[in-house]
């Protein structure tokens, strides 16, 4: 078996992948991110909760209603949008003119309500929640085993982020959006309802989460503290890509992931904490982050 | 279509900016297809009582009748449904967009609306610019833009404010043409300005801010006659 800088090909790609899956999360969530603070300037610190939110709705339509993963992933992601929009209308559209610290600790202590609900119902220890059948197994592509439900993870990832990104920037409701974030007064000015656009893009967002942790499900294991264990290291992509950047954040994401593989392939000792070593150089360097525009 | 029902009017209509209160009682009046022009020193109140008209300051008191409905109540989105377009001071050209896509921004708000090619027509340097990021523009070609994308939605109410600030003499003369075809096409308008010179020949009635109120009207050919009241308003 072939060897690069001395590992196997087999456990390099194996990494490779499995970095690619962990990045596929990280875009998906500091996709959502992004989108949330450039329309509603609010660094919505409950996404880590409401994308478990999308894993124990899977989970718990599976097994109390017998709802299959293929529904799930458009049901939870609903079921998450609907409670964004709620927390939207009674709660976040208060504090859009205060400091981003009122939103941020809002939704700080709003992770930990939905965190603790869950906890009090189920406890911390994961939930099994099984591939579905049409993507157990690998595919071998020669070199390596790429197991199918991976494949689909950043597959699916890959499509929703490019499907977001391309409708912000170039469809005709993207532009309504940017025009949105960038001046709303005279956006509303022009006649179009801008609140109603904020409370969706919210509910989008957070959807977004939902879905990705619908497909997380499967992946890892189903547990109320599995958003914040993974909402640490999505903060720390998000400043690292530059916060309110579309494109940068799924970008980033993806990169940090394939990043973090590398990482646990050569200097396994560092894997945990490459991204936030590669936050500091970053926020040294460039404060706004890879992608972001200083103000 | 009645040539002298009002479009607008505005009585006694209070604004406020969190705590500081701007608008004194505004009244003022506009018909269908007058040109009227708002003059006065700076931080007079003219782009605020755009503004309240528009819904975009904080809490306001009176009456806004526009077409005959009160709007003094409504949300800014919906206000644009009468058939109102607004150039903001700055020109709020979108500087995330492009130059095309600030022109088709706008939501259609009437029919009648102009075409897209006649009003490349009118503003050729638009057409050849519009792929162009909005922020790339030069300052007369987002003033030319500003103008373009509310002709477009079929507005028949439009609110310009200050769209002489900062340009070239050229360019001025040319936005007085614009000004003088759409009044031939029975738009309705609203100049905000400080350039007496620019806007005297263009309105049909002027009104002097001062201090949140109307101070005074003055007709078309009264100008002359009340020439000293203008210089000490404006220093003109
Ligand atoms: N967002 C705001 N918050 C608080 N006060 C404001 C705000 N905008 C304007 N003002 C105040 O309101 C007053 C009127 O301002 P406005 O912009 O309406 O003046 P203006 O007549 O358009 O003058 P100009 O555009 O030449 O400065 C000014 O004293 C200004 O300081
Ligand atoms: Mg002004």
């Amino acid at each position: 078996m072939s060897e690069i800088f001395g590992v196997p090909v087999q456990a390099l790609m194996g990494q490779l992948m499995l970095g690619l899956v962990n990045g596929s999360f990280y875009a998906m969530l500091s996709l959502g991110l992004a989108v949330i603070f450039g329309m509603l300037n609010i660094i919505n610190f409950a996404h880590g909760a409401l994308y478990m939110m999308g894993a124990m709705f899977a989970w718990m339509g599976l097994n109390y209603f017998g709802i299959g993963y293929w529904w799930s992933l458009l049901l939870a992601p609903l079921g998450v949008g609907l409670v964004g929009i709620l927390i939207e209308r009674s709660m976040l559209r208060w504090l859009y003119k205060l400091d981003h610290l009122y939103g941020l600790l809002l939704t700080f202590g709003l992770a930990l309500i939905i965190e603790g609900l869950f906890r009090d119902q189920y406890g911390v220890s994961g939930q099994p929640y099984s591939i579905p059948e049409e993507l157990t197994g690998a595919f071998n592509l020669g070199f390596m085993f790429l197991p199918k439900y991976r494949a689909w993870v950043i597959l699916a990832s890959l499509t929703v982020c490019f499907a977001t990104w391309y409708v912000i920037e170039k469809t005709p409701l993207g532009a309504y959006l940017r025009a949105a974030t960038e001046n709303p007064q005279l956006t509303q000015a022009f006649g179009i309802n801008v609140p109603l656009m904020v409370m969706l893009t919210y509910g989008f967002g957070v959807a977004l989460a939902g879905f990705a942790g619908v497909l997380a499900a499967p992946a890892l294991q189903v547990s109320p503290l599995m958003g914040s264990n993974l909402i640490i290291v999505v903060f720390a992509v998000v400043v690292i890509g530059g916060m309110g950047s579309i494109l940068g954040s799924i970008v980033t994401g993806l990169g940090l992931g394939i990043v973090e593989g590398l990482t646990k392939v050569f200097y396994p000792e560092a894997s945990a904490t490459v991204v936030f070593v590669i936050m500091a150089i970053v926020l040294l360097l460039r404060p706004a982050g890879l992608f972001g525009r200083e103000k | 279509m009645n040539g002298v029902a009002e479009y607008l009017r505005v009585t006694d209509l209070h604004a406020f900016y969190g705590e500081s209160h701007i608008l004194h009682g505004m009244d003022f009046r506009v018909n269908r297809g007058e040109c009227v022009t708002l003059l006065g020193r700076n931080g007079a109140g003219r782009t605020t009582t755009l503004k309240a008209i528009l819904g975009l300051t904080g809490r306001r008191t009176g009456s806004v009748m526009l077409n005959g409905r009160e709007v003094i109540s409504w949300p800014a989105h919906r206000i644009a449904h009468l058939g109102v377009g607004y150039c903001p001071e700055e020109r709020g050209i979108y500087a995330s967009l492009s130059a095309e896509e600030n022109l088709m921004l706008p939501p259609q708000v009437a029919s009648g609306g102009m075409a897209v090619d006649e009003i490349y027509a009118m503003f050729p340097n638009l057409g050849e610019r519009r792929k162009s990021q909005g922020s790339r523009l030069s300052g007369g070609e987002q003033q030319m833009l500003a103008m373009a994308r509310i002709l477009r939605t079929g507005a028949q109410l439009l609110l310009l404010d200050e769209i002489s600030e900062g340009l070239a003499p050229v360019i001025v003369q040319k936005l007085g043409e614009v000004i003088r075809r759409l009044k031939e096409k029975g738009f309705t308008i609203i100049l905000v300005e400080q350039n007496f010179r620019f806007a005297a020949p263009l309105a049909d009635r002027m009104y002097i801010v001062e201090h949140g109120r109307i101070a005074a009207e003055i007709g078309k050919d009264e100008v002359e006659q009340k020439q000293t009241l203008l210089n000490e308003y404006l220093g003109v």
